[in-house]
């Protein structure tokens, strides 16, 4: 039972990061109505530069704002100078940019911080929250971080007029243009605001997996994973779904013996192709339906 | 009169289709205008062309300020507010939050909630209807959603299509009794696009007949109105 309970934790602690994951990856998907295949390898990029910060002797408290920011304005910059050009091209063009993008930042971290493994410090230190307890320190600021996160993301969008306008614009590009919204200034936000989350997850999972260029390859699985459960419209639902994808990774992992270790990545793939089968639109995602 | 907005020589085409051969027309300052013609005449398109949602060629001048280069955004942000054909709700926020986002250009103040009160003066059932997703809406009160919108702007202009579109008779007269309000007490000028004539006359100063792209006639609503020959060879009633 202690067992059961343990993995229960865990897989929500590591939930939480594929819940960031999955809500940046829907955030874009809601601009642009395309998955962002290089999200991960920017989130490990502003991961490196917050470890490259710390390793320049900058205290934990200055790093995290500094290189959420830096993320947020380097997710801006991306999407004004990559995508904004090709705003009305084919998907195809589109997955041909991810994919150059993945590989660019993948190299790009392997030429300046090479490809070796890296341990990062926890911001939160290191042992369980007390004696006896089921969660490190670790894990326990994990889960509140998230948390924290998804409140604010949720505040944001519910009570400031820039929510607003980034709700319109997702909602409907045509008529939130008929109010004077710029749309593909939102657009840019989105990618912002999806690489700070992104940096924050990074920053997290860090602690846990080490870090090197490739550390967010599975774990974005695992957050496409959680966004496509949750369904691709909703940002509760990829959150709920990224949870929910945590905790059954672990509890396989653990409890059904042919899966062990090396095969708990196959139950993200699992996941989406029987999500795609057998409820397309997802948890909480809304079916979409064009007029024609 | 003078004219609020002032259109000459006005070309658009869908690729290889022209739909507008040339258009010249005015608003006047405080009045109405109505564009009325066929299915297929270029109403929808002229509309669409002033507020930059397809590319056009000519000039239109609005508030003596030329806008045929600009974006939709920024033709917005002078004080145009389009409501387009379908209404273009927000069909999964809520009636309030609709409202709210026509206001969008303007600077943040308490201004707006007091807007707000006032469309729900102008439209009572979409004060019942608030807190409801936009979507769930019947076709009338996304409709009167659409026109109190755009009156959020505080438009100096307003551009409508086809507000009778898929509605009860009962609704339209509704619609178009508030747009006569609107009209009276908020003094916006307005160019109106629609198929059911006698309707648009009873509302517009002025009116302008499109075929296939091209003015035919213009003149006075009333004398439109009254002219037996343009009712019986265009407008069919």
């Amino acid at each position: 039972m202690d067992l059961f309970l343990q993995q229960i934790v865990s897989g929500f602690a590591t939930g939480g990061i594929y819940a960031c994951m999955a809500l940046s990856v829907v955030m874009i998907y809601q601009a642009i109505h395309h998955l962002n295949f290089a999200q991960g390898e920017m989130a490990t990029f502003s991961t490196f530069i917050a470890w490259q910060l710390l390793a320049w002797g900058l205290p934990y408290f200055a790093v995290i704002p500094l290189a959420i920011g830096l993320s947020f304005i380097g997710g801006f910059i991306v999407e004004r100078v990559v995508f904004k050009p090709i705003e009305n091209a084919p998907v195809l063009s589109h997955i041909v940019i991810f994919i150059a993008l993945f590989a660019i930042f993948n190299s790009a971290m392997g030429f300046i911080w090479d490809f070796s493994i890296k341990p990062v410090p926890s911001a939160f230190g290191e042992g369980p929250l007390y004696e006896g307890s089921l969660l490190s320190k670790h894990q326990t600021g994990m889960i509140s971080v998230t948390m924290f996160v998804l409140v604010l993301l949720w505040a944001f969008f519910r009570f400031t007029r820039v929510g607003l306008a980034m709700r319109a614009a997702a909602a409907n590009p045509q008529s939130a243009r008929l109010v004077g919204i710029r749309v593909s200034f939102m657009t840019a936000l989105g990618w912002g605001m999806a690489s700070a989350i992104g940096a924050v997850a990074g920053i997290l999972i860090a602690p846990v997996v080490f870090l090197e260029p490739n550390m967010m390859l599975s774990i974005l699985l695992y957050g496409f994973a959680g966004a496509v459960l949750g369904g691709l419209t909703s940002p509760l639902g990829a959150v709920i779904g990224g949870f929910i994808v945590g905790i059954v990774e672990n509890l396989a992992g653990t409890y059904i013996p042919v899966v062990g270790g090396e095969l708990k990545l196959p139950i993200a793939l699992f996941l989406i192709v029987v999500v795609l089968v057998v409820k397309p639109e997802g948890l909480l995602g809304r079916r979409v339906v064009q007029r024609v | 009169m003078s004219a609020i907005l002032e259109v000459k020589g006005l070309e658009a085409s869908y690729g290889q289709l022209q739909v507008l051969r040339g258009l010249d027309f005015e608003v006047a300052k405080g009045g109405v205008t109505a564009l009325l013609g066929a299915n297929g005449a270029g109403k929808t398109t002229t509309l669409r062309a002033i507020c930059g949602m397809i590319r056009r060629k000519g000039e239109i001048t609005f508030d003596g300020q030329r806008i045929e280069k600009l974006g939709t955004e920024d033709v917005v942000r002078l004080g145009v507010a389009h409501i387009p054909e379908g209404r273009g709700t927000f069909g999964t926020l809520t009636t309030e939050e609709n409202l709210q986002l026509g206001a969008m250009t303007r600077p943040n103040n308490s201004d707006i909630q007091a807007d707000i009160e006032r469309c729900y003066g102008f439209f009572p059932r979409l004060k019942e209807r608030r807190n409801q997703q936009a979507g769930t809406l019947s076709g009338g009160e996304q409709q009167m959603l659409a026109i109190a919108r755009a009156l959020m702007l505080r438009p100096k202009l307003m551009l409508l299509d086809e507000p009778s579109f898929g509605l009860a008779p009962l609704i339209v007269r509704q619609i178009f009794d508030i747009l006569a309000d609107v009209k009276r007490e908020a003094g916006v000028s307005m160019l109106i696009v629609e198929q059911n004539a006698s309707l648009a006359l009873e509302l517009a100063d002025h009116a302008y007949l499109i075929e296939t792209g091209s003015i035919v006639i213009s003149g006075e609503a009333k004398a439109i109105r009254e002219d037996e020959s343009v009712r019986a060879s265009y407008l069919g009633y």
